[in-house]
């Protein structure tokens, strides 16, 4: 059924993101990574909201989309930031808060 | 069992508010006392003027009662018994016994409460200038006042621990007073001395009273429904018959052991000249009306006790006049060789003391009280006197031959009332010693006491003789040391250790000021503060000889009315009797017969009362006789010329054959020594019975404390130092820190064991947190599954 389709495209999606904030070291690659995570997410509410003919995936993923511009924008000005101090993004070089 | 038919049974008394009131008396001072205490130092007067208020306020209200007293004895026949105005309250109570407080009003207390209110509201008076700039000038009035109330409560009491009461507070204030300048050893070891002495006298008190109380309190409970700690129980007790003559011998007895120290009779004499190291207004004070004149009162007040205790009548001799007779002799002789002007005063004050217990000892009750009162106001005056001198022309000093002689020019007020005071001791007529001690010698002989008779003539010779000395080295001859206008630097160490220095009352005023009234102006005459109340003792030396004048016949008698107890059988219910108000009502059996040579007598004190008790003993007194008033003043002029005489060849034209003939006689020398050392009595006390009694004492105590006590407290000590070892080694070091450790080695673990977690980098936390979302998600689905 195309529903299916739809959730194994998110599933892939998903996937793809989880493995780029993991392997990444790159700060702009992991916050693109959680961008493909949260529209993976996305995919799933829609594809949902279609098959249950209801509008509150629809209204849910509006409000997704919104909380991931907030995101990037927070996420960007850190990673903007950190550069200015180091002259570089590399999530390795962060270890400060090491225990 | 009344016959209403006898007028004497309708009598009913009259009394008055002062005289319901007179418990209010020593409330007055005791309050003044605690408000000089608490506010005094902030009064413009520093707390004087509440002194000499309360006094004064205790002075009129004695004095209304009194005058109610004396309508309300004079309103009877002679021969009815006036009953006392008795009230009571529980004071506290206690499985079964109960102890009162209140008032026993009768003539006798009133008598010696108005001389108290009057001697203490004159000595205040005179403090206040005598003690000018004293640094502890308010505490002495603080303490002057609550020693008046002390004797005032003592005086009315209603029973016998209402009296140890006031007798205990008198003890505590003349610590106080005769410490006053305690900076000076001296003056601390006098109080001291005064204080352990009258203590070991009052063991006698404790003792007597609970003797008295277990063998009466039956017989009181039973016949009057009182208790025997009441005067008036253990009065009519004594009198019935009832007693066994030994309880009431040793109750006797051991009260009178307490008079003995109160009273400085012998052999506890010896605190009472040391006792002038206080103030001298404290001197006055304590040797006129209060403290010593305590013991004389106690016997006079328990009278039908000591009648019936110590057989007075019965034989002719008793422990009450033995006593009383060595004092008045052994005081007298050791007045002779005394410097201090003070203690010639002090040593003549236990000789009248003797005077007024061997008249009490040989039944002469009456003339002792009237002793009491008569030696109030000339004692007083003569304290008075001997300090307005040391306060004006010696110094501060009381050295007789080094600092005073010739006075008389430069003190005309002080020498007047100073001789008026003499003559009034040495019992001349008219003067008031002259009344009342003639009238014990006479009644002395008179109950049969011939021998004491003869002491107490002879104890006339001798206080004629040093009061006639005294006389003239204070006042006659030529000045010498400080009086002569001589300073000297060392006031403080110039005389003998003995002697007694005001000098520690002036301190404020500054040296300089002492030296210019000293150097400049000589010797004058003391202010009107000091002078005006020697001046009106001086009347009453004189005048109050006059209230119980015996040679002027019955008329003149006015204190035998006033003050005597009517030696009556009255009915049981009226002895009891407590008036709450209102006139006490009391009926008195048929008068007794008339016997033969036409002498009343009652049974009272020689046989069993029937239908009825006795509260007083019937006394005899003695018809006055001029040829026998003759005799003695024979005598007392005798002592004065004698003395007179040898003074002036002693002292003026210092005759060879008499200076210095106690170096070369080897017989008065020793007498002299004797003297000198005070019949070795002091070294008595202080190197054998005290070293006795307390040094093995000491030594026992030390050893019970090394041995025992240090024993007992090493024993606890181990005891608990173990078991507080094996607490340490296994309580608290196995499982308490055990605890505490492992808690923190756990904590430490499961930390070292997390800190890799928290690596710090990124990815790593994103993959913990997906890995955990998985195995969350994970567990989601098999629970739903």
């Amino acid at each position: 059924m195309l529903v299916n389709q739809f959730l194994m495209l998110g599933a892939v999606l998903f996937c793809i993101g989880v493995y780029g904030v993991i392997a990444r070291r790159n700060a702009v690659l992991v916050l693109m990574s959680i961008e493909l995570i949260l529209n993976s997410v996305n995919i799933n509410l829609l594809a949902f909201a279609l098959r249950n003919g209801s509008a509150d995936g629809h209204t849910f993923a509006l409000y997704v989309i919104a909380v991931a511009a907030a995101e990037v924008g927070v996420g960007l000005a850190m990673v903007l930031l950190v550069y200015r101090n180091r002259k570089s993004i590399a999530l390795d070089d962060l270890a400060e808060m090491k225990g | 069992m009344l016959s209403a038919s006898t007028e004497a049974a309708e009598a009913v008394f009259t009394s008055g508010w002062f005289l319901d009131h007179v418990w209010i008396v020593p409330i007055i001072p005791a309050v003044a006392f605690a408000l000089i205490i608490f506010f005094g130092k902030r009064l413009p007067m520093k707390g004087s003027e509440l002194g000499i208020i309360s006094m004064l306020a205790t002075l009129a209200m004695s004095a209304a009662a009194a005058y109610q007293w004396i309508d309300r004895v004079e309103a009877v026949d002679k021969e009815v018994f006036v009953p006392p105005v008795i009230k009571a309250w529980t004071w506290w109570s206690s499985d079964g016994f109960s102890f009162g407080i209140g008032q026993h009003i009768d003539g006798l207390a009133l008598i010696v409460l108005c001389v108290v209110a009057f001697i203490s509201t004159l000595v205040q008076i005179y403090s206040v200038e005598y003690l000018h700039g004293d640094r502890r000038y308010t505490h002495f009035f603080a303490s002057l006042t609550l020693f008046s109330a002390g004797m005032m409560n003592m005086v009315i009491a209603e029973n016998m621990l209402q009296l140890i009461l006031g007798w205990e507070i008198m003890g505590l204030c003349s610590f106080m007073l005769i410490g006053h300048w305690w900076e000076d050893g001296a003056n601390s070891r006098a109080a001291l001395k005064a204080f352990f002495t009258t203590r070991t006298g009052d063991i006698g008190l404790l003792v007597g009273t609970s003797v008295l109380f277990f063998a009466a309190n039956e017989w009181t409970q039973k016949t009057l429904g009182i208790s025997s700690f009441t005067i008036r129980g253990l009065s009519a007790w004594a009198l019935s018959g009832e007693p066994s003559s030994t309880a009431i011998t040793v109750g006797a007895v051991a009260l009178f052991i307490a008079c003995i120290g109160k009273s400085g009779q012998f052999p506890l004499h010896t605190w009472l000249p040391d006792a002038m190291a206080g103030p001298t207004p404290v001197s006055s004070l304590l040797h006129s009306s209060t403290m010593v004149v305590a013991g004389v009162f106690l016997v006079a007040r328990l009278y039908p006790v000591f009648f019936e205790g110590m057989n007075i009548l019965g034989t002719n001799v008793n422990f009450i006049v033995v006593i009383g007779g060595i004092t008045i002799v052994i005081a007298a002789a050791l007045a002779f060789v005394q410097n201090d002007i003070k203690k010639v005063l002090a040593y003549s004050t236990v000789s009248q003391l003797g005077y007024m217990m061997m008249g009490l000892g040989a039944g002469a009750w009456l003339p002792a009280v009237f002793h009491i009162f008569t030696h109030a106001f000339f004692k007083a005056c003569l304290f008075l006197g001997a300090g307005s001198i040391s306060h004006s022309a010696s110094h501060h000093s009381f050295d007789m031959k080094k600092d005073m002689g010739g006075l008389r020019k430069y003190m005309p007020i002080t020498f007047m009332t100073w001789i008026v005071s003499t003559l009034a001791l040495c019992g001349v007529f008219p003067f008031s010693g002259f009344f009342s001690k003639d009238e014990i010698i006479d009644n002395v002989g008179h109950n049969g006491y011939n021998l004491f008779m003869i002491v107490g003539l002879v104890g006339a010779f001798l206080t004629a003789a040093y009061m006639t000395r005294a006389t003239y080295l204070t006042f006659f001859g030529t000045s010498r040391g400080a009086s002569a206008g001589e300073h000297h630097d060392d006031a403080h160490g110039s005389h003998d250790s003995h002697a007694t220095h005001d000098a520690h009352a002036h301190d404020t005023h500054g040296h300089d000021d002492h030296a210019s009234h000293g150097e400049s102006q000589g010797p004058r005459e003391s202010g009107k503060l000091i002078t005006v109340p020697l001046i009106i003792l001086a009347v009453l030396a004189i005048g109050s000889g006059f209230l119980n004048a015996t040679p002027f016949g019955e008329k003149w008698e006015k204190l035998k009315v006033w003050v005597e107890p009517r030696a009556e059988v009255v009915d049981a219910t009226s002895v009891a009797l407590v008036a709450h108000g209102g006139p006490g009502e009391v009926r008195a059996l048929p008068a007794a017969e008339e016997s033969e040579d036409g002498h009343h007598s009652s049974p009272c004190g020689s046989e069993t009362p029937k239908d009825g008790v006795c509260v007083a003993p019937q006394l005899n007194h003695a018809k006055f006789k001029w040829s026998k008033a003759a005799m003695s003043l024979i005598i007392v002029f005798a002592g004065i010329l004698i003395s007179w005489f040898l003074s002036m060849q002693l002292y003026e034209r210092k005759n060879k054959a008499l200076v210095g003939l106690t170096q070369r006689n080897k017989l008065l020398g020793a007498g002299y020594n004797l003297l000198a050392n005070k019949y070795y009595l002091d070294a008595l006390y202080e190197n054998v019975i005290v070293k006795a009694i307390a040094y093995p004492i000491s030594r026992g105590a030390y050893w019970i404390n090394q041995k025992v006590l240090d024993g007992a407290v090493n024993g606890a000590g181990i005891v608990a130092r173990v078991s507080a070892g094996w607490v340490y080694r296994n309580i608290d070091q196995r499982v308490v820190d055990g605890a505490v450790n492992s808690s923190g080695a756990a904590a430490q673990g499961a930390g070292s064991a997390l800190r890799p977690v928290q690596s710090g980098k990124v990815n790593q936390y994103g993959a913990l947190l997906f890995g955990a979302a998985a195995i969350g998600a994970l567990v989601l689905v098999i629970i739903n599954t």
